[in-house]
């Protein structure tokens, strides 16, 4: 018990983040229309590109003095993440946009 | 940026940090935001807006206030790889998702998950030397990083190419058995890792062969999943990218990510779920056991007749409804026939008939499959009806047309508890008074059960590629 407790101090800011935020996803989003099912999906996918702040961040202190595999491969995370971040909201944007037009 | 504003826990910390942080809270905000927004059609644009700003102000942010643990800014020479990288990424992504037809929506869905699925991974394996190996949290965090993403990206790209129709099904009793056997290994060489008590270097040959048996899993996984359960498999890859993207936010202690993470990993998971009930499946059971594969029960058709329509038949039989339900399905997909679709329902709605469009929550390859593609045929949305909202309807329906759908409007959901649908909630098309299926041929539907639908009394067939008999249609009814 002790133990159970001293984890939970040790990542009490993790734990109430992952609690909080797993909450809000599924109120979020737990009635919407089937009809955005799709644009929804979309969108969050292209948030799930927040993982460019971390390539920004390994390419950002790599050592560019010699051409390392951390630096190429970094810079290749890095557009990957930005395909998935720029395509990502570009698509559903123009899947939102089909929606849009014909509520004249 | 560099003056020192504070003290915590006995740490400096300077202007430059605070804003770092507090433009980390905004972006979150800006994510949960967005996503609100994102559920309800009159929203949904700007909703999409947010999130993006959310991204943007992250990435420059970071960019140009981010300190690694020595407090050394990024350097100049980084900051123009990282901006080349980000231009190359951007046109690469913009010119895509511009350029593609509407109709490869799912694909191009599929494809950006799999960049971030592949970014999360690589992101975790270049940490992996910087991991502190006496503390199981920040190895637990990197390993799982590279697996799920790693799962992610494979298993997406193979979504890609089934969606696409470039990769086939493959199914065989015994993946069941290997798939279990990598899953096993997976997580035995994870402990190993964890507990081996070596340094990075020395368990690099491990780290790569995760990595490799991770991607491996991801194509054997995704490989036997049947067309009808792509809807599924699809948004549990999304939940994964949002998890894996999470995981990496607990290596830099990044709140943005940790929160921006789990949020798709949450809204996909729900989103999984959804799909699932709408087939009464359970989730393992869509992973383990493929459709149709269970050696589909022979639903009671013996004797059944198809019966035939000819086209004046049909389009006078159309013409002189007052209410005519569309149950659209893959097939109008594949034929591309959505537009013709849109003229049919204009043309019949232009006599008076009340048009309206059935849509199933798991019709098509992806959640909301149905939607998009009328959308981009300018059906109106208020046009498309819930099949929850379209059911009590149907008894008082003249004529219910099926496109392309099968399953979904099989009775044997209700009927025949052997079948394999058994339970799967479907759209009454039965229950209407006159029933036109259009069909390419005599043989079964994806998922390989016979469909008694199509033998019923009030039933009629009308053979073909749905693109071209609409456009028979619609020649014919305008020529009444």
């Amino acid at each position: 018990m002790e133990q159970i407790l001293a984890y939970f101090f040790t990542y009490k800011e993790a734990i109430f983040i992952i609690a909080l935020s797993i909450f809000v996803g599924i109120e979020v989003i737990s009635h919407v229309p089937s009809v955005l099912h799709t644009p929804l999906m979309s969108g969050a996918n292209a948030i799930s590109g927040v993982i460019i702040i971390g390539g920004i961040i390994l390419v950002g202190h790599a050592d560019t003095s010699t051409l390392s595999l951390e630096l190429i491969l970094g810079f290749f995370a890095v557009i990957f993440a930005t395909l998935n971040v720029v395509g990502g909201f570009v698509v559903t944007d123009r899947m939102l946009e089909m929606f849009k037009k014909k509520k004249k | 940026m560099e003056q020192v504003i504070g003290n915590l826990n006995g740490i400096d910390f300077t202007l430059g940090e605070s804003i770092l942080e507090l433009s980390y809270l905004i972006s979150a905000l800006l994510f949960v935001f967005g996503l609100k927004l994102l559920s309800h059609p009159e929203t949904a644009r700007r909703g999409n807006f947010y999130a993006g700003s959310g991204m943007v102000l992250a990435m420059f942010t970071t960019l140009l206030l981010h300190r690694d643990a020595s407090g050394n800014g990024i350097a100049l020479t980084n900051v123009w790889i990282i901006l080349s990288a980000l231009t190359i990424g951007s046109v690469i992504g913009w010119v895509v998702a511009r350029r593609v037809k509407m109709t490869a929506m799912p694909q191009l869905v599929s494809f950006f998950n799999a960049t971030g699925g592949a970014a999360s991974a690589l992101v975790a394996l270049l940490e992996f030397p910087n991991a502190d190996m006496g503390n199981y949290e920040s190895v637990l965090v990197t390993i799982l990083g590279l697996i799920i993403g790693s799962i992610a990206f494979s298993g997406s790209m193979i979504a890609y190419g089934k969606l696409d129709g470039k990769v086939k099904d493959i199914t065989s009793g015994m993946m069941t058995y290997v798939n279990l056997f990598l899953l096993v290994t997976v997580v035995a060489l994870s402990v190993y890792i964890m507990i081996s008590g070596q340094t990075p270097e020395q368990l690099n040959w491990a780290i790569y062969l995760l990595l490799g048996i991770s991607l491996f899993y991801g194509v054997m996984f995704v490989m036997p999943i049947g067309g009808a359960d792509m809807p599924v498999v699809i948004s549990l890859l999304n939940s994964f990218t949002g998890i894996a993207a999470a995981m990496a936010g607990f290596i830099y202690s990044n709140q943005a990510m940790i929160l921006g993470g789990i949020l798709v990993g949450a809204a996909g998971t729900i989103l999984t779920l959804l799909m699932c009930k709408a087939m009464n499946r359970s989730l393992m059971n869509v992973i383990i056991g493929a459709f149709g594969a269970n050696g589909a029960a022979a639903a009671n058709t013996e004797g059944g007749v198809m019966k035939e329509i000819s086209l004046s038949d049909a389009s006078i039989l159309l013409s002189y409804s007052k209410s005519v339900v569309i149950v659209p399905g893959y097939g109008l997909a594949v034929a591309q026939a959505q537009h013709v679709c849109h003229e049919l329902e204009e043309l019949l709605s232009g006599k008076g008939v009340n048009v309206r469009f059935a849509i199933h929550p798991v019709a098509g390859r992806m959640p909301g499959h149905m939607n998009v593609l009328l959308a981009e045929a300018d059906v109106p949305y208020n046009q498309l009806v819930e099949m929850d909202n379209i059911n009590p309807d149907m008894p008082n329906t003249d004529v219910v047309m099926v496109i392309g759908a099968n399953d979904v409007v099989n009775p044997a959901a209700i009927n025949d508890p052997a079948s394999p649908i058994a339970g799967m909630p479907i759209i009454n098309a039965y229950q209407a008074k006159n029933i036109i299926v259009m069909k390419r041929g005599r043989g079964k539907g994806y998922a390989g059960i016979e469909n008694e639908l199509f033998f019923g009394e009030k039933t009629r067939l009308l053979f073909g590629n749905a693109k071209d008999s609409l456009q028979n249609l619609v020649n014919e009814i305008k020529s009444l």
